[in-house]
Parts: structure tokens; C-alpha cells; sequence
């Protein structure tokens, strides 16, 4: 039966090999077997480390809740919460300004690519990195933290509102600017309605990833909970590095809960 | 796991191991609220049964039934000598895959290419590492070619799914189905998605498949004329039950004024 | 994400009166949060005025770049870093589509393995790449084998997050036809979910990929190898005309990858 089908006719191939597809995963795979041996990552190094690992866990468990400890914990949170939320307020009030001048529809060319140059600086530094620059410029504590957060906040939320903007329509503005009003109310009446809803949506997110960050710049010096971590690390106090990671993971949560609600809230 | 290639089944007597027979189905998806109200049908030989009736009046719940995509509040479903509706796990795949069936939005798998989409009718039949390197057997792909030549797509074997029109689509629904090499046919609304002399088209090459494979076809249809045109047997169902059975012949204005209710339509 | 219900007019009007209620309650809440902060942290007024002055001091030590450190250590860190990311993203990919099958309510029924999966899923990603970096620096020892696990435990979350999204959006009627032709379970997730999660698979995957050689150019600072070791050692040392180089090659490897990924994804997708 199948045979004077097939030669009836020229053999029909009903997989033709995608090549780019093959070629691209043979190197990926390559690679993954070449980068592995030169990270060293070898059977007796993860067995090892799986024996150290177990132990450190029972080391972790059960969570310190000392009363002093939980006072540790206490100022910690609080100072890296002040510090989310300072970032975040400011880098909302910030980014405005510096997403409209990006926005190559709204800003002469210059200050547009000269503030996409800037955005793009911030973006590219990982908070961490930045907090140590501030830590080496202004000292140590929350001061250093918060700058370091508003930076990545600015990077963030004015890279998407110079897209938004970008994206929008420009016959509102048209129509506004036909009245002979300012520039300010060009701004106010025309532009901010139409990018208002997906930067609330932003900012909800920015405060999210600041919570989370904010944990993170007091490891470099920047004030809040990760100096407290870290000592603790360098103490071998690792039932209290649970407690911390614990009450981060929590506070991250109720982040998490509070900004899907604000997001539901303005759309 | 079964590695049958396109074997027909075991015994010869055809015509009895095809029938279907329903006994007193009843379905309610609300409690006290039946769709379905002890239908009681069989079906048998070859031939094209079309159930016609208005909308919600339980025809796709009925023919959903048959291979437990919708599950059976009570009632017996006699197929090839099983109660489909006492089957589960591996018995139920072995039986769903003698049931070919065809959609009304004709699901087929967008990305993938209109030969593998047909191909997707041995999954029941196939290992599963055959399925992922895509190493089907040669019967299987050459059968599964000459069934896009008879539905007339021969030279579409290898585009994407989602470069095709509706009426084409269809066809390789159509395709896909009787690559199954099954005992019985079933359609959900096949035409209902498509334009009037698509409609046609594939009502005839529904008719024509089953019969060329002596198989029994069971259609569930809103248009009436197709239904007179194409079915040997028209079964009518009017809020949950049977109330006309027979050949398209006897179909008379009382009858579809009963199934139907309302006059105003039939002018 | 519309919130208007037009059940009839009566009806919208009430929810437009809550929904004014509940956002001034929001702005309320977010002043008094904005207000605490500001009184209760610890920032020296000083410092604060002096830090702009300070910020561009410390830029001037920068430079000029010390361009001779590159071929001598800056280059391996580099690399470094680079299997650092890749790496631990392939890792993180395996494992967050697992968990993300996991997560997905059309594929696993059992609410309580949905929560352990969404658990898994929260955690890894609530505690910062850096922060695995320092566990497993201690379990494993300083090196990049602890930053790529480090990388790959915490893009777990984001991945998985996406993936099982991904999942839950797939259209059900293909699924229901290879139900219906008597498919195996398997067969139907490799033939009926993969095809139509492929796309935003590959997207995520680059997407955290671009992502993790930032995170990896940091981990160094606690142990993780890579240009983050190479960074700690200058700053150490206070020769911040190499840690400028450092920071130039980490700015001009973010750019590179952004680019790679923009190509590749208008290549495939």
C-alpha cells in the first residue's frame, strides 16, 4: 500500500530539518559542557557541598526569635522599609520630569538622547554597585541606601514612561497645544491622562523590586536589614539569618499583596 | 506502551463493533437542571447521522458525552462492547482513540506544521518518544500524506497550522480524525465557523471519508438543508430530548416546528 | 485591566463612588507612610547636602581609567562572569519549568501543590541573588560555582512566575481534540502546551538571561567570582582608576547583551 504511494510520486520529507534551530541548540549545549568545566563544576565538589548544605540547614532551623534578636530585626526592617518607601516617593516625583525629556516626541533631540543616556547609566548599574559608590561618597547608613534606590528607580520608571509617551497619541497633545497653552499645560491636560494609569501599574512594581533591594544595599553599607544579614553571616549566628530571610520573604509578600492592589485600585 | 502502527482492529464483523448504543443518558450541569433527559439512541453500520435542534438544547453535550470530554451524570454508552462511561486511564485513551472527532473551531495545534497536526492522530497509537523526535513510523507518515491528498491539502504538508483558512483548517481536522483509522466519527458543529459553500464542501467530504471507510459518522449540525442533504438519518432534539428519528425523507414542517418551536424561522 | 462593570446604570455608579473612597484612603495611607519615613530615618542633614559635591569627587578619582589592568585580571572576571549568567540561567529555566507545571492550574488540579509550588516560586525570588550567593559562598566556598547557583536559585522565581503564566493562558481546545484522539498525558503536554508556551518560553529565557549578567557582575562582592571580585579588590585597595574600569567593562557587557537579546529576539520570535 505504501509503496505505490511512494513511488508514484517523489519521496515527500515531512520533517525538513530546521538547521538554524539544530545548530543553535548543538552550540548552546556545547557551551553549557565547556562553561561547566571551567566554573568547576564536578559530582564530588556538589556532593560535598550537598553534606556542608545539610548541615547548615540544621544549623538554620529552628529560627532565632530571641528577644534581642527580634528587636535587631525590628530596627532593620523599619530603617530598610523607610528607605522603600522614600525611594520609591522620590524616584515617582523624579521620573516624571526626567521620563518627559526623554520622550524624543515631546523634547528637542538633544535633551532627549542626552536624558536616554543618563536613564540608560542608571539602569545599567545593579543597585548594589551603586550603593557602594554612595556608601564610598557620602558614608555609610540610609542616606547612602536611599540615594542608591532612587537611582535604580529613576532608571526604571522613566524608561517606561518616555515609552509610554512615545507610544501615545499625539492628537490630544495637538489639540491642546492649538489653544496657545504652555508647555506645562500642554504636559498637564494632554499627556499626563494618557500615561497616568500604566505608570501607577509602574510605580506599583518599582516599590515591589525596591522592598526587595532596600534588604540588599544595607549588605554594602547602605542602612536597613542587610547589615543586620550580614553580621549575622559573619557571627555563624545562622538561625537568625533564617528569622531575617524569613521576615524578608514576608514583608516581600505583603508587598507583592499591597501593590497588586494598588494596581487593580487605578485600573 | 502499545506500539501498534495502523492495525486494523482484530476481528472482521464490522457492523456490530461499531455500533453505539446509548442507554438513558442523563446529564445536568446545575443540579436540577437537566441538559440531557434519558436519551436513549443507538447507532449502527455506516452512514451519516445528523442531530439537528436550537442551541443549548444539549446536541454538542450529547455528542460530548460519547467520548467523556463532558462527563455523564448517569446513564450506559456502549461502545465496542465497553461502557465508555466506566472507563478511566489507560482503557479510556485506548477507546477515545477509536473515536475520531472533528471541532467546531477545529483545534488544531497553531504552530505546529498541517502534517504533524495529522500526525497528532497516532498519539494514541505512538511511544511518546516517537511523538518528540518526531520519528513516526513510514507507514504512518505515508498514510498520513495520502489523507491530505483525499482532503485535497497535499501540497500544504509542511506550512504552519495558522497559515491556513478556515475551510482548510477543517479539512485537516477532517484529516487528523480519520488518521485515528477509527470506528466511529463524530462532529461537533463542523461547519458552524465556516462560509456557506465552504460549509458544503466539508459536509461532503465528511460523508464521503466515512463512507469510504465504513464508518458510521455522527454530526452534530444547526443548518437544517445540510442535514437534509448529507445525513441518511436525521435525529431532531428539542430541550433535552429525542423527538424526531428517521430518514431525511420524513423530516416534515410539524416535526422541525417541534424541535424548533416558533414559526417565524421556518418562512 | 478595565474595572467598569455595565450590569446597568445604577449599578456602575456605586462601584465609581467605592472606587473614589478606596483611592483617597490609598493616597491617605501613602502620605502617612511617605510622612514616618521621613521622621523616622536616620539621615545626617549634612551629609545629604554634601552629597552631590561627594558623588562627583569620587567620579573624578576614576578617571583616568586604568585601561592596562583589562588583559590582567579584568578580562577573566569577565568571562567569568559571563558563564556565571549563562549558566545559571539554563539552570534556573530546567528547574522553574518543572515548578511552573507545578503552579499551573490546568495542568496540576491539587490546590496543595499549587501553593507549594507559588511557595517556591516566592521565595527564591524574595531573597536577593546576593543573598544566596552569601549561603552558598559559605557552603561551597568563594568561586563562581557559588554565584551560579546563586543566579540560578533566584531566577527559579521569575522564570517560574512567567512560565506558569504562560501556561495557564494556552488556548484549551487543541488540548481538548488530543484528549479526545486518546492521547497520553505526556503526549498531549509535549504536542499541545509546548507548541503554544515555545515563544514566550524562549522570551523569558532571554529575558532573565539579560538580566542575570547584571546580577552576576555583582555577586563577587560576596564571594560569587567574577567582576564583582575584580571590583571588591580594587575598591579595596582604593585604586579607583581600575574600579572605573571595572564599571565601564560591567556598562559596556550590559549594552552588548541588550543587543544580543534585541537581535535574537527579532530573529526568532
Amino acid at each position: 500500500m505504501s509503496d505505490t504511494s511512494l513511488s508514484a510520486r517523489p519521496q515527500r520529507l515531512a520533517f525538513p530539518p530546521n538547521w538554524p534551530a539544530r545548530i543553535g541548540f548543538t552550540v548552546l549545549a556545547l557551551y553549557v559542557l565547556y562553561a561547566g568545566t571551567v566554573v568547576d563544576i564536578t559530582w564530588a565538589r556538589f556532593l560535598t557541598g550537598l553534606e556542608q548544605g545539610s548541615r547548615f540547614l540544621s544549623r538554620m532551623f529552628p529560627p532565632n526569635t530571641a528577644a534581642d534578636k527580634l528587636a535587631l530585626l525590628h530596627n532593620g526592617m523599619s530603617e530598610s522599609l523607610q528607605i522603600a518607601i522614600i525611594a520609591t516617593a522620590v524616584g515617582v516625583l523624579l521620573s516624571l520630569p526626567l521620563g518627559l525629556a526623554a520622550a524624543r516626541n515631546l523634547a528637542p533631540a538633544p535633551l532627549a538622547w542626552a536624558s536616554r543616556g543618563l536613564i540608560v547609566a542608571f539602569r545599567t548599574f545593579h543597585p548594589v554597585i551603586v550603593a557602594i559608590l554612595f556608601v564610598k561618597a557620602v558614608g555609610f547608613g540610609a542616606l547612602a541606601g536611599m540615594l542608591a534606590l532612587v537611582v535604580a528607580s529613576l532608571g526604571f520608571l522613566s524608561k517606561l514612561i518616555a515609552e509610554a509617551v512615545e507610544e501615545m497619541s499625539m492628537k490630544q497633545v495637538e489639540a491642546v497645544r492649538a489653544t496657545g497653552a504652555s508647555f506645562l499645560a500642554v504636559v498637564i491636560m494632554a499627556v499626563l491622562p494618557q500615561v497616568m494609569a500604566r505608570f501607577i501599574g509602574f510605580s506599583a512594581y518599582q516599590l515591589d523590586s525596591n522592598l526587595r533591594n532596600s534588604a540588599l544595599v544595607g549588605l554594602v553599607g547602605g542602612g536597613g536589614i542587610g547589615a543586620t544579614l550580614f553580621t549575622a553571616f559573619q557571627r555563624f549566628d545562622y538561625d537568625f539569618v533564617l528569622t531575617i530571610v524569613l521576615a524578608i520573604i514576608g514583608i516581600v509578600m505583603v508587598g507583592e499583596i499591597v501593590s497588586g492592589f494598588m494596581r487593580r485600585l487605578f485600573q | 506502551m502499545e506500539a501498534t502502527t495502523g492495525g486494523n482492529p482484530s476481528t472482521t464483523d464490522r457492523s456490530s463493533d461499531r455500533s453505539l448504543r446509548i442507554e438513558h443518558l442523563h446529564k445536568e450541569y446545575r443540579a436540577g437542571e437537566p441538559v440531557l433527559r434519558d436519551v436513549s439512541l443507538t447507532v449502527e453500520g455506516r452512514g451519516l447521522t445528523a442531530i439537528i435542534g436550537p442551541s443549548g438544547t444539549g446536541k454538542s453535550t450529547l455528542v460530548r458525552c460519547i467520548n467523556r470530554l463532558v462527563e455523564p451524570t448517569s446513564g450506559e454508552i456502549l461502545f465496542r462492547g465497553q461502557d465508555m462511561v466506566r472507563l478511566s486511564g489507560r482503557e479510556l485513551r485506548a477507546a477515545r482513540r477509536r473515536i475520531g472527532m472533528i471541532f467546531q473551531e477545529y483545534n488544531l495545534v497553531e504552530r505546529l506544521s498541517v502534517i504533524e497536526n495529522v500526525l497528532c492522530g497516532r498519539l494514541g497509537y505512538v511511544p511518546v518518544w516517537r511523538a518528540w523526535l518526531r520519528r513516526f513510523p513510514d507507514a504512518d507518515i505515508a498514510r498520513a500524506f495520502e489523507l491530505l491528498d483525499a482532503v485535497g491539502l497535499g501540497d500544504l504538508a509542511t506550512q504552519r497550522a495558522d497559515q491556513l483558512s478556515g475551510g482548510q483548517r477543517q479539512r485537516v481536522g477532517i484529516a487528523r480524525a480519520l488518521m485515528q483509522e477509527p470506528d466511529l466519527l463524530l462532529a461537533d458543529e463542523p461547519t458552524s465557523s465556516l462560509d456557506p459553500k465552504t460549509s458544503v464542501e466539508i459536509m461532503e467530504l465528511i460523508a464521503r471519508r466515512a463512507s469510504a471507510s465504513s464508518i458510521p459518522a455522527l454530526v452534530n449540525i444547526h443548518n437544517v438543508e445540510l442535514a437534509r442533504r448529507y445525513a441518511d438519518r436525521i435525529i431532531g432534539m428539542s430541550k433535552g430530548s429525542i423527538v424526531f428519528d428517521g430518514p431525511p425523507q420524513a423530516l416534515e414542517d410539524s416535526h422541525l416546528l417541534a424541535i424548533y418551536g416558533g414559526e417565524g424561522w421556518l418562512e | 485591566m478595565t474595572a467598569t462593570s455595565v450590569t446597568g446604570p445604577r449599578q456602575w455608579h456605586r462601584f465609581s463612588l467605592t472606587e473614589r473612597i478606596m483611592r483617597s484612603v490609598f493616597y491617605l495611607m501613602a502620605l502617612i507612610a511617605i510622612v514616618w519615613s521621613m521622621r523616622s530615618i536616620e539621615i545626617i542633614p549634612e551629609f545629604l547636602y554634601d552629597a552631590p559635591q561627594q558623588t562627583v569627587d569620587l567620579f573624578a578619582r576614576m578617571w583616568p581609567i586604568d585601561w592596562a589592568w583589562y588583559p590582567k585580571v579584568v578580562h577573566a572576571a569577565l568571562l567569568e562572569t559571563l558563564h556565571t549568567a549563562t549558566l545559571g540561567t539554563v539552570l534556573a529555566v530546567l528547574i522553574a519549568s518543572l515548578v511552573a507545571l507545578l503552579v499551573a492550574r490546568n495542568i496540576t488540579r491539587s490546590a496543595v501543590l499549587n501553593g507549594i509550588g507559588r511557595f517556591i516560586l516566592v521565595a527564591t525570588r524574595s531573597v536577593h541573588a546576593v543573598v544566596w550567593a552569601l549561603f552558598f559562598v559559605a557552603v561551597f566556598g568563594p568561586g563562581a560555582l557559588a554565584g551560579t547557583l546563586a543566579i540560578a536559585v533566584h531566577s527559579i522565581g521569575f522564570t517560574g512566575k512567567f512560565l506558569s503564566e504562560a501556561i495557564e493562558e494556552v488556548k484549551s481546545g487543541p488540548i481538548e481534540a488530543l484528549t479526545a484522539a486518546g492521547a497520553p498525558p505526556l503526549a498531549i503536554l509535549l504536542k499541545g502546551y509546548w507548541p503554544q508556551v515555545k515563544p514566550a518560553f524562549l522570551a523569558i529565557a532571554m529575558f532573565r538571561w539579560d538580566i542575570n549578567v547584571r546580577e552576576s557582575a555583582v555577586l563577587g562582592l560576596v564571594g560569587g567570582g567574577g567582576l564583582g571580585m575584580a571590583l571588591d579588590t580594587a575598591m579595596s585597595n582604593l585604586y579607583w582608576d581600575q574600579a572605573g574600569l571595572v564599571l565601564f567593562v560591567i556598562f559596556a557587557i550590559v549594552v552588548a547583551v541588550e543587543i544580543v537579546t534585541a537581535w535574537i529576539r527579532s530573529r526568532i520570535i
